[in-house]
């Protein structure tokens, strides 16, 4: 029922929005909810397993029943709460969980099933047949739980992530934070404060009272101006902060658009903000807490904050016919709202002996609520007092069971709540595992009144200015009511019909009880065991009301009997904000080499190699599939010449004097020995005795050598070599920079690939200047470049390296050139084929389990020199004989390809584990040989050459006979790399 | 008392006043013939199959908290038998057998769902590395098939197949992979544990391991000294802590890995999926939660918390893989201590000490192995011999370098596995 | 996290990369018995508590650090450049 004279909603504009279909209105300044509420609706939702009607219960974000669906077809969002989600011209709201209506909802039939659905009833049944859980029963269960839906399709919402750094974070803009944010901002500190609601003031916002002589309202108005003016204030409305973490680090998340009709083209939807401070104040307020009495979830049951948040900030009565069910002075202050408003007060039903004095309503002191009426909504009460029963007929009832601090984010770090017996609440504890820097103030600390509030806030922010040595400026201390209230502890009202703890994961008094009797009397159990707090309120609304009914079953204190203690985050945050920016391709950074566009105009499928695109291959007019391509290509390498950017290998350029030394420190081979103008293949173990990677390394000059890495273990490698030098050898002269991107390097490779390179280089090149492995500088077309005599091909095969920016000129030149001799572009297809047909290795035999010795490398290890991973390249384990070694693998049926991924067994063997030898790592079809071939690792390998063995994928049915042989298929002695 | 449906339903008739406790509190003995040190998932299963294989009862479990308050109530939940070295192989075919056939053997319900697990793949040497691994489960009698792309797209729909950053090539399809109630595994073994004579000792913190002339003798606890003939140490998370009272140093580093959970939703994912380009496994539970995690933090740790790059980390990872979740909204996040090994698999062995018994080193895979690993490490401890499935997971292969378990193949770093 | 590098001030632990334990500095002579590098290359103290820790400013300067850190509270005592500890 909308009220005509009060709240901060603007009247003069008329917002259309619906409800299940329904066409409503209401105003700026609503919520959902209290739009619902304005136009007399208050079925809004079903609870989680009972299907219960519900109701709007609170006006914030600890929502626990007016959970709605929002939007349409892909931008659906569900679980939103109404009393969080503003209202705007177009909303579309729609009930969830329930089927196939609201009003009308199929599995109300749980409820009269309760009986038997108790906490862990599930724990005990469904486990004959055993087939049926799968088929039948969880199928079953899982249809009926969950609450909102998730629409498939990708969310279309914009979301972003943001970075901030103060010297004060001031959560929660109530009178606690705006007092803390105005002496510390008046005293030149950087603070941001942060709000979860839609404006600055809190409490402030729903409450009729004078704070500094003016109304509360005024009040705020004015500290927001002050606020608003200070360049080093930021005022983050909608913003809630989520989580506290190590080094004053800070998440929060801000609602920036879904509060507006349609898409804006400069607003995206939220934003996930990392916010970095100095110190922190926490002003979080409180949360009012309910209390249990038998059928205490019905719509019309609400908090009394709520109400008067709907009277005095929404400008709606919840209610014609109110009631209040307080332990505490609040539903005084309510009832007067609600007189104030015009609604009528059926009664104050006040459970503690003397009710205070001088009441204007009607009080039964010393009475409870036992129970209450209405099957879609609130219709009467029961009351029982001075032990007579009576009924109130009335259609809303405000509870207030008293206040618990939201100090959530002080226990993020593991510290204990502390129970204060004289406010019946968990304040902050003050244990080791606090949140360095976070001090709690105001409600969030247990303060409850008013001017305490505004004390504590200004105090937090002197502490914080001190600490901060930054010297504080007087600021007046405005007056403010002082009284609190008494609040007297009820938890339960004892009762045959259930009472609700958790409203949302349907927990009540009796599953709490039955914790207890069953055994799990721990907190710890009974959450677990009941699922009490683990709905999207996370125990707002009921976490200390279950626990103190855990203590009374259980015969303790709730001192004894403790808390269970808070993680991140506060308040669900969407998965969209917090990994914004990775939808798509914006998961990992895109790198592209120069050829890039060339490749991709020529056709080339261009595939992912680590953040790296490379060409598969590079299709040829009448080629249908990749196969013709790769097989044309390995030809051409063979027969002519082929080119190939190999730019994304690593390259890292190291100077100085003891280089040589170093590479003897990281590669198992030897370096120091290297002449300058030659180039060298090596292998770097780890520490542990494995393979990490391998490449060539030149030595330019005396003191500048370039050594090149595996495009995979770039990075892995200079974090080696950055260690190595640091940790190992830090009186080594070496420096050294990764310079990948600074070179765009390309292969040309083949019989006539110095055919090529003579057309393009200033001065011809021979096989003295550039013997195989020689290396040394060159000029291409006046331009300075670097060229190396290695082969990844076995071909006579040069690498050409020239800085990045002439990358793109250099590739057409080396192509067009290379078509003139016969050749071309080749892409990874046949580069893998060409290396498989030389036993050459990838990644895919350097797989991180694989030694020298598995490789047939152990000749390589040096024995005159201490080297990185050579003390546990000799455990004994290492070396055996009995190991997987690499082998080539040639199919005895030549129409038959070999599988990557199959395993190896004897030739009479089943295919089974403890018969298993070995596995494929690579395989290709050999154009040159005119047959598949494969390399892998078989056990003594090395002494099975010859051997036929059989060749099993399971996966892909291959089921064949392959002849062991060594994994150097193609020209044995090198001759034609040597050229 | 026997759990089932007629049972609920007479209980469900009188007030459920009937439902008794699910385990005794008892007090400690003076002594026992076999204490174990670690009420959790795999402390409770190793006494339940001592009871119930080996018929040793005399047994206490020493817990320093509540039962099931590590790991065990600490993960997302995943069980499955995918693992392609020999040693990880057979025991965790061993262990998913096991637990097919748990609630009728433990006459408790822990949802095990054989829902499925896919491990997708982004690249031709992706694919390769899953072939192999299939076909090692395959060689080991369990199930496996290799999805193509258009396989997963039936199957998971949702996925983004043509926009996200690492193209979907296909996946490693493990159908008797799935999921189990976390929290009800830990309480059917105690309970079962129970049933048979075994005592469950709450709130005892072991603070000392008596050792006489190099054979144990018994524990120093928060309750007392308790004797014991034998003594076992499966309290991952705090292995070294344990370890170190017995003069031990562990080849293990402690990490935090933390988990996710959203608020609840209608179905919508029905397997288990895991991205092949970044950590990011994710699930639903049958509450409706989506249950994801990703990779450690990997600083060393002992708070069950983390921050906020991996977070973010794992939030990205699903934001590419499956887009549809930017509209779920996080719930809760969680943190579980690890004990890391050198090559990522686990250490189920006798100790140098005579009687004392090691069990640690699970990494982030402790949970599918609950019902194996208690019952290879009860084989052992009763028997002196290792379980045939737990033979490789011994404590000296770090040294001699013999049947190292390295299945992501990234070296003895601890943190990296 | 941050994490106050000696050469560049507090930076975000998105920039750094932990290797373990910074018993990685004291790595055995090359004549070192195999219990000594069995020692080295597995096993850890791994306290609860103050521990000292090998990092790297990969995305910054790319020095390498010794950190010393609670692994129970997570709080940084210090942080020195492995290069000093390593007696540069």
């Amino acid at each position: 029922m909308r009220l005509c004279d009060r709240g901060r909603i603007n009247r003069s504009i008329s917002l259309p929005f619906t409800f299940d279909g329904q066409l409503l209105t209401g105003h700026p300044g609503d919520t959902l909810a209290s739009a619902l509420l304005a136009n007399g609706i208050r079925l809004m939702g079903r609870s989680f397993k009972y299907h219960r009607p519900r109701g709007v219960m609170t006006a914030g974000a600890e929502e626990p029943n007016a959970l709605v669906e929002v939007g349409l077809g892909a931008a659906m969002v569900s679980n939103v709460r109404a009393t969080v989600q503003e209202l705007y011209e177009g909303l579309e709201a729609r009930s969830q969980n329930r089927w196939p209506s609201l009003r009308v909802d199929a599995l109300a039939l749980n409820d009269l099933l309760s009986p038997f659905l108790g906490a862990g009833f599930y724990y005990k049944t469904f486990m004959w047949p055993q087939s049926f859980w799968e088929r039948v029963y969880e199928p079953m269960i899982r249809r009926a739980a969950g609450l909102g839906s998730l629409v498939a399709d990708a969310d279309p919402a914009r979301h972003e992530k943001a970075f901030a750094w103060c010297d004060l974070l001031v959560t929660g803009a109530g009178p606690t934070g705006l007092m803390a944010a105005l002496a510390a901002g008046e005293a030149g500190a950087e603070v941001i404060l942060a709000d979860e609601s839609s404006e600055p003031g809190g409490r402030l916002l729903s409450e009729v009272e004078d704070v500094g002589g003016m109304p509360a309202t005024d009040w705020v108005d004015t500290c927001v101006a002050r606020l608003r003016a200070m360049p080093n204030v930021r005022l983050m409305t909608r913003t809630v902060v989520t989580g506290a973490y190590d080094g004053g680090v800070y998440g929060a998340f801000e609602r920036v658009g879904d509060h507006l009709s349609g898409p804006h083209a400069d607003l995206p939807t939220d934003c996930f903000w990392r916010i970095t401070a100095r110190r922190a104040v926490l002003a979080t307020g409180a949360i009012e807490r309910p209390i249990a009495f038998a059928d205490n979830d019905r719509p019309g049951v609400m908090m009394a904050s709520a109400v008067r948040s709907y009277l005095n900030r929404y400008g709606v009565s919840p209610g014609k016919r109110v009631a209040l069910f307080a332990t505490n002075d609040d539903a005084y202050r309510t009832a007067r709202d609600l007189r104030g408003a015009g609604v009528e007060v059926a009664a104050i039903i006040d459970p503690r002996d003397a009710a205070p004095a001088g009441a204007e309503f009607p009080v039964f002191s010393d009475a409870q609520v036992v129970g209450t009426g209405g099957r879609l909504g609130l219709r009467h009460i029961h009351v029982r007092t001075a032990g007579k029963t009576r009924r109130i007929p009335l259609d809303t009832l405000a509870v207030s069971g008293g206040w618990n601090p939201s100090l959530h984010l002080t226990s993020h770090m593991g510290a204990r709540p502390q129970w204060r017996g004289d406010i019946h609440a968990f304040v902050p504890g003050n244990g080791s595992a606090g949140v360095p820097g976070l001090s709690a103030a105001g409600a969030a600390n247990g303060v409850f009144d008013t001017a305490g509030c505004l004390a504590e806030g200004l105090r937090a922010a002197r502490t914080v200015l001190e600490d901060l040595g930054i010297p504080a400026i007087a600021v007046d201390l405005p007056e403010a009511e002082q009284d609190a209230g008494r609040t007297a502890p009820l938890w339960l009202v004892p009762g045959k019909r259930r009472a609700w703890v958790d409203f949302q994961n349907d927990v009540t008094a009796k599953d709490v009880k039955m914790a207890g009797q069953e055994g799990f009397d721990s907190v710890e159990y009974m959450k677990r065991y009941t699922t009490q707090g683990m709905a999207p309120d996370q125990g707002k609304n009921s976490n200390v009301n279950a626990l103190a009914i855990l203590a009374d079953a259980t015969g303790r204190s709730i001192e004894q009997t403790g808390t269970t203690i808070y993680r991140p985050p506060y308040s669900p945050v969407p998965i969209g904000a917090l990994g914004a920016g990775a939808q798509g391709k914006g998961f990992a950074p895109e790198r592209f080499t120069t050829s890039h566009s060339a490749s991709v105009a020529r056709g080339a499928p261009m595939i992912e190699a680590g953040l790296w695109y490379r060409p598969s291959y590079f299709p040829a007019p009448g080629e249908t599939t990749w196969r013709q391509a790769c097989d044309r290509e390995v030809t051409m390498v063979r027969s002519a010449v082929g080119v190939c950017d190999v730019s994304t290998l690593g390259k890292i350029e190291l100077f100085g004097p003891d280089t040589g030394a170093f590479l003897d420190m990281v590669y198992a081979n030897r370096f120091a020995t290297l002449k300058p103008g030659k180039a060298r293949y090596g292998i770097m173990l780890r520490e542990d005795g494995h393979v990490m990677d391998d490449g060539t390394t030149a030595r330019l000059s005396e003191d500048h050598w370039v050594m090149t890495t595996t495009t995979a273990a770039a990075g892995e490698v200079m974090a080696h070599l950055e260690m190595v030098q640091q940790c190992f050898m830090p009186q080594a002269q070496v420096r050294f920079t990764s310079t990948t991107d600074a070179w765009a390097q390309f292969a040309i490779a083949g019989p006539r690939s110095r055919e090529v390179l003579d057309t393009l280089l200033d001065h011809r090149i021979d096989a003295e200047t550039f013997p195989f492995m020689g290396c040394g500088a060159v000029r291409v077309n006046g331009i300075d470049a670097r060229l190396f005599r290695i082969s990844f091909s076995g071909e006579q095969a040069y690498e050409l390296a020239v800085p990045t920016r002439f990358g793109t000129s250099l590739w057409r030149l080396l192509v067009a050139q290379a078509e003139g001799f016969g050749g071309g572009p080749y892409g990874m297809e046949a580069l893998n084929v060409l290396r498989i047909e030389k036993g050459f290795l990838t990644h895919a035999e350097l797989h991180g389990r694989t030694t020298a010795f598995d490789l047939g490398m152990q000749g390589i290890l040096s024995s005159k020199k201490e080297f990185i991973g050579r003390a546990a390249a000799a455990r004994p384990g290492l070396v055996d004989p009995d190991r997987e070694q690499l082998v080539g693998l040639r199919p005895v049926d030549r129409e038959i390809a070999i599988p990557a991924g199959a395993h190896l067994f004897g030739h009479d063997a089943d295919p089974v584990r403890v018969n298993d030898e070995g596995y494929v790592t690579s395989s290709g079809y050999s154009p040159t040989l005119g047959r598949y071939i494969g390399l892998g690792f078989l056990r003594n390998g090395r002494g099975r050459h010859g051997e036929v063995i059989k060749l099993v994928d399971h996966l892909r049915d291959v089921y064949e006979f392959c002849m062991v042989c060594d994994p150097v298929f193609f020209d044995p002695d090198g001759g034609r790399a040597r050229g | 008392m026997r759990y089932n449906a007629l049972q609920i339903l007479k209980q469900g008739l009188s007030g459920n006043r009937g439902w008794g406790r699910a385990w005794r509190k008892p007090d400690p003995k003076p002594t026992y013939d076999i204490v174990i040190i670690g009420g959790g998932g795999h402390g409770l299963a190793t006494a339940y199959y001592l009871a119930a294989e080996h018929g040793l009862t005399n047994i206490a479990v020493l817990e320093k908290g509540y039962l099931g308050g590590g790991n065990v109530g600490r993960n997302t939940t995943i069980v499955r038998a995918n693992y392609g070295l020999p040693g990880n192989s057979e025991f965790y075919s061993h262990s998913l057998r096991l637990w097919e056939g748990l609630e009728q053997e433990l006459n408790y319900n822990v949802m095990h769902s054989q829902r499925g697990i896919i491990n997708l793949f982004h690249s031709d040497g992706q694919r390769d590395a899953a072939a192999r691994r299939g076909n090692a489960m395959r060689n080991q009698g369990d199930d496996a098939v290799l999805l193509g792309r258009d396989d997963c797209r039936k199957m998971l729909p949702y996925l983004d197949y043509d926009q996200t950053r690492f193209p979907i090539y296909g996946g490693l399809y493990h159908a008797r992979g799935g999921t189990a109630r976390h929290d009800a595994v830990a309480w059917g073994l105690a309970r079962g544990a129970d049933q048979r004579g075994v005592d469950l000792l709450e709130n005892c913190e072991v603070t000392g391991i008596d050792i006489e002339n190099g054979k144990v003798t018994g524990v120093q606890t928060s309750r007392g000294a308790i004797r014991a003939k034998k003594v076992a140490i499966v309290v991952a998370g705090r292995s070294s802590q344990v370890a170190a009272m017995a003069g031990m140093r562990l080849p293990i580093e402690s990490h935090v890995l933390q988990a996710f959970v959203t608020e609840g939703l209608k179905p919508v994912i029905d397997h288990v999926v895991t991205y092949g380009m970044g950590h990011f496994y994710i699930s639903q539970s049958d509450k409706g939660g989506l249950v994801f995690g990703g990779d450690l933090d990997f600083y060393p740790s002992y708070a069950s918390r983390g921050n906020l790059p991996m977070v973010e980390h794992v939030m990205e990872a699903g934001m590419t893989l499956m887009p549809m979740l930017g509209k779920a909204r996080l719930l809760r996040s969680w943190g579980g201590i690890m004990d890391m090994s050198p090559d990522g698999s686990p250490i189920i062995d006798s100790t140098p000490t005579e009687g004392l018994f090691l069990n640690c080193g699970w990494c982030y895979g402790g949970f599918k192995a609950v019902p194996g690993s208690g019952h290879c490490f009860a084989h052992l401890i009763a028997t002196g011999r290792p379980h045939a499935a737990a033979a490789g997971f011994r404590l000296d292969r770090f040294a001699t370098g013999r049947g190292l378990m390295d299945e992501e193949g990234t070296g003895a770093q601890h943190n990296l596995h | 996290m941050l994490i106050p590098c000696p050469l560049c001030g507090a930076r975000d632990l998105r920039e750094f990369t932990v290797k373990g334990s910074a018993l990685t500095l004291d790595r055995p002579a090359a004549d070192a018995m195999p219990e000594d590098w069995h020692g080295y290359l597995h096993l850890r103290d791994n306290p609860a508590g103050p521990s000292r820790e090998l990092w790297w400013h990969g995305a910054g300067c790319g020095a390498w650090l010794v950190v010393q850190r609670n692994t129970v509270t997570h709080e940084i005592l210090s942080v020195t450049l492995a290069e000093q500890e390593a007696g540069a």
